[in-house]
């Protein structure tokens, strides 16, 4: 006899019960410290922030925690704290060559103004595991010279000299600068709120794109004019002030990439470029982003659209990887009504169907007969 | 560490709410018309209710009793969820009967028991845009409704009729709003369809992953899209409710064992259980629940 299922809060509470214990593991292994987190797996966190858009390492930390290890799950935790933040303004544009740089490299110069510093990268290690690292193993402490407090001139600057390189571009005196965080996605977008939306974008999901406009999908015929990460400073305009206040300084890791550019109608020939900016130190993720800015200009630049790269409402309305997780996710829900109506209306076809053929199948039989 | 998070009435800080306001009013103004709104990230996932919960968030007071619904049950895992959340957030009354609650949130359904005025009803919205599968660009969709060119949604029905003998959607029915917008009623069962026409309730569409707030005002007029020739049509059900034998009610279908046994029983739950309540019995009702328990 079906009786109607009662108690989903109970199940909801126990299943929650469930979670926590598993979240939390074996009791004999001591737990993990947020600040063991922050110190020792500082590019999820990196991650966290980036695409949570809040720069809050401790709190990326917590999420981390939280979400057993899954940064998606991380990343929502985070961005569903920091909706319900009040914004109280909006900081001054950072100023990237004046950047405390860690590391900077540039693939279209042997040497430029500012070297090329390596800094704290993967690159060049070999992909064996280290199975000493299971254990606490001493750490050599890194050789590190005093900063000069020099600018570090950007390549953009250097070919700029030249006229060989588009310019920043302006944008009009009355543009405010747009939040996407704030109003609704209108396409085509303004650039400022389609490289906010990139910044936030799923970084396996832009990675692939960027992957697919290198492999002809849009080329773009791409260099690294350079990429540089390192710290800035924030600074803010207060009213009562007359010079803007600092506020701290972030971490980020920002990629110039330079294109070839044959011209167009809209254009002289030239290199165009594509940009990247996140937080924390993620050159995947900047790279890959730069990649798909660059393919995204295409209309401005008068290309013909003919990849997903390419395609503004595609990419930036699937870019992010909450919004995609939570719809994929809902999936799961009840449909059983659409399900029953669907059933229902399979089922009256099917009918159909079989009597249509069983009506030709009886002419047929009198036919040959 | 950063302070322990504190939270408003309603989850929503109020600059929030008044922005959700605004776009609500907007959508009662033009019936139908998807008002863009910069919707917020919800402690829940994307399409899981985030649009619902975001208009209920906003127009929520401590003096509203709140029913939740999820393919007409109250007691589907995410309207437990949902619920549980605005008891949370807002201490507000809840309520699983229809005619007690002022704000019903629902995703699917249209509860059985007629809305009357002063109620609410909140709608779930995973899509929006009821044109969206015939063009996916938004820059697109929205023209076409600007313009009021509907062409291609009759086109796609015609097709369905000549493919199939029949309007074969059966879910998300496409509606015309006020002889204006053609709007999409959500993904309930077209049986639902003809109780939003002239409903002495407010309705309200809320989509939170894609941004969108829409409304249907009372006493509207809310049309299902259809031909001379092939008149909408709601689904009938063979049998009745096996277990408060209702008829003329959405049913769902139980399976009962491995061997295609199945039974018919109310998808409306508070609906199912008033009228056992009162003695009404299906067929399979269980013998021991006394009438008027």
């Amino acid at each position: 006899m079906y009786v109607a299922v009662k108690g989903g809060e109970a199940a909801i509470a126990n299943a929650h019960r469930l979670l926590a214990d598993r979240r939390r593991g074996d009791r004999s292994v001591p737990a993990l410290r947020v600040d063991q987190i922050v110190e020792q797996l500082a590019l999820g966190i990196d991650r966290v922030m980036a695409e949570g858009s809040l720069y809050d390492r401790e709190l990326a930390a917590l999420a981390v925690v939280q979400s057993r290890g899954d940064l998606i799950e991380a990343i929502f935790l985070v961005r569903a704290y920091r909706t319900t933040l009040p914004r109280f303004g909006y900081t001054r544009p950072i100023d990237t060559a004046a950047m405390q740089v860690e590391r900077r490299v540039s693939a279209t110069y042997k040497d430029l103004p500012g070297g090329q510093l390596l800094g704290p990268t993967f690159d060049y290690t070999h992909r064996l595991l280290d199975p000493q690292l299971a254990g606490d193993p001493e750490v050599v402490e890194p050789e590190q010279r005093e900063a000069d407090g020099q600018r570090m001139t950007r390549v953009s600057e250097i070919l700029a000299h030249e006229g060989l390189i588009e310019a920043d571009g302006e944008l009009p005196e009355d543009h405010l600068t747009g939040d996407i965080t704030r109003e609704p996605l209108e396409f085509p977008l303004a650039r400022d709120s389609r490289l906010q939306a990139l910044s936030r974008g799923d970084e396996g999901f832009l990675l692939a794109l960027g992957y697919s406009t290198q492999r002809g999908y849009g080329r773009s015929h791409p260099f690294v004019g350079e990429v540089r990460i390192g710290e800035v400073e924030l600074e803010l305009d207060v009213p009562e002030l007359p010079f803007p206040i600092t506020l701290g300084r972030i971490r980020v890791t920002e990629c110039q990439m330079v294109n070839q550019f044959k011209g167009s109608a809209k254009a002289p020939p030239q290199f165009t470029r594509g940009y990247g900016l996140v937080f924390g130190q993620s050159e995947r993720k900047a790279m890959a982003m730069s990649l798909c800015d660059r393919a995204l200009r295409a209309g401005e630049l008068g290309e013909d659209v003919t990849a997903p790269a390419q395609d503004e409402e595609f990419v930036i309305s699937h870019s992010d990887n909450v919004q995609a997780t939570g719809f994929v996710e809902h999936l799961k829900l009840p449909h059983y009504v659409d399900f029953q109506a669907e059933l229902d209306l399979v089922r009256r076809m099917r009918s159909e169907h079989e009597k249509r053929n069983q009506t030709n199948e009886t002419e047929r039989r009198e036919a040959a007969e | 560490m950063s302070e322990i998070a504190t939270y408003n009435f309603a989850y929503l800080d109020e600059q929030t709410k008044r922005m959700i306001r605004r776009a609500i009013l907007k959508g009662i103004a033009i019936p139908g018309y998807q008002v863009p709104f910069a919707s917020r990230e919800m402690p829940m996932p994307y399409g899981w209710g985030t649009g619902g919960v975001q208009v209920t968030a906003a127009i929520i007071g401590p003096d509203d009793v709140l029913k939740v619904i999820d393919q007409g049950a109250d007691d589907t895992t995410n309207a437990v969820s949902i619920r549980a959340f605005f008891r949370k957030v807002a201490d507000v009354a809840v309520t699983t009967e229809t005619a007690k609650a002022t704000i019903i949130q629902t995703r699917h359904r249209i509860p059985e028991h007629p809305l009357t005025a002063g109620q609410t009803l909140v709608y779930q919205v995973p899509i929006p845009e009821p044109l969206r599968f015939l063009e996916p660009r938004e820059t697109e969709t929205r023209k076409m409704h600007a313009l009021e060119e509907y062409g291609l949604m009759h086109v796609k029905l015609y097709e369905d009729i000549a493919r199939h003998g029949r309007i074969a959607t059966t879910y998300a029915y496409p509606v015309k709003v006020e002889g204006r917008y053609v709007m999409d009623p959500s993904p309930t069962p077209k049986f639902d369809n003809p109780k939003m026409h002239m409903s002495p309730a407010l309705q309200l569409f809320g989509a939170g992953r894609e941004k969108r707030i829409y409304a249907v005002p009372p006493f509207t007029r809310v049309v299902s899209l259809d031909f001379e020739d092939h008149p909408f049509e709601i689904q009938t059900f063979d049998q009745p409710c096996a277990l408060c034998g209702a008829e003329q009610v959405y049913l769902d279908e139980v399976i009962l064992d491995d061997k295609g046994g199945h039974m018919f029983v109310c998808s409306d739950t508070d609906h199912c259980e008033k009228r056992q309540a009162c003695g009404h019995r299906g067929h399979l009702a269980p013998a021991a629940l006394e009438p008027a328990q």
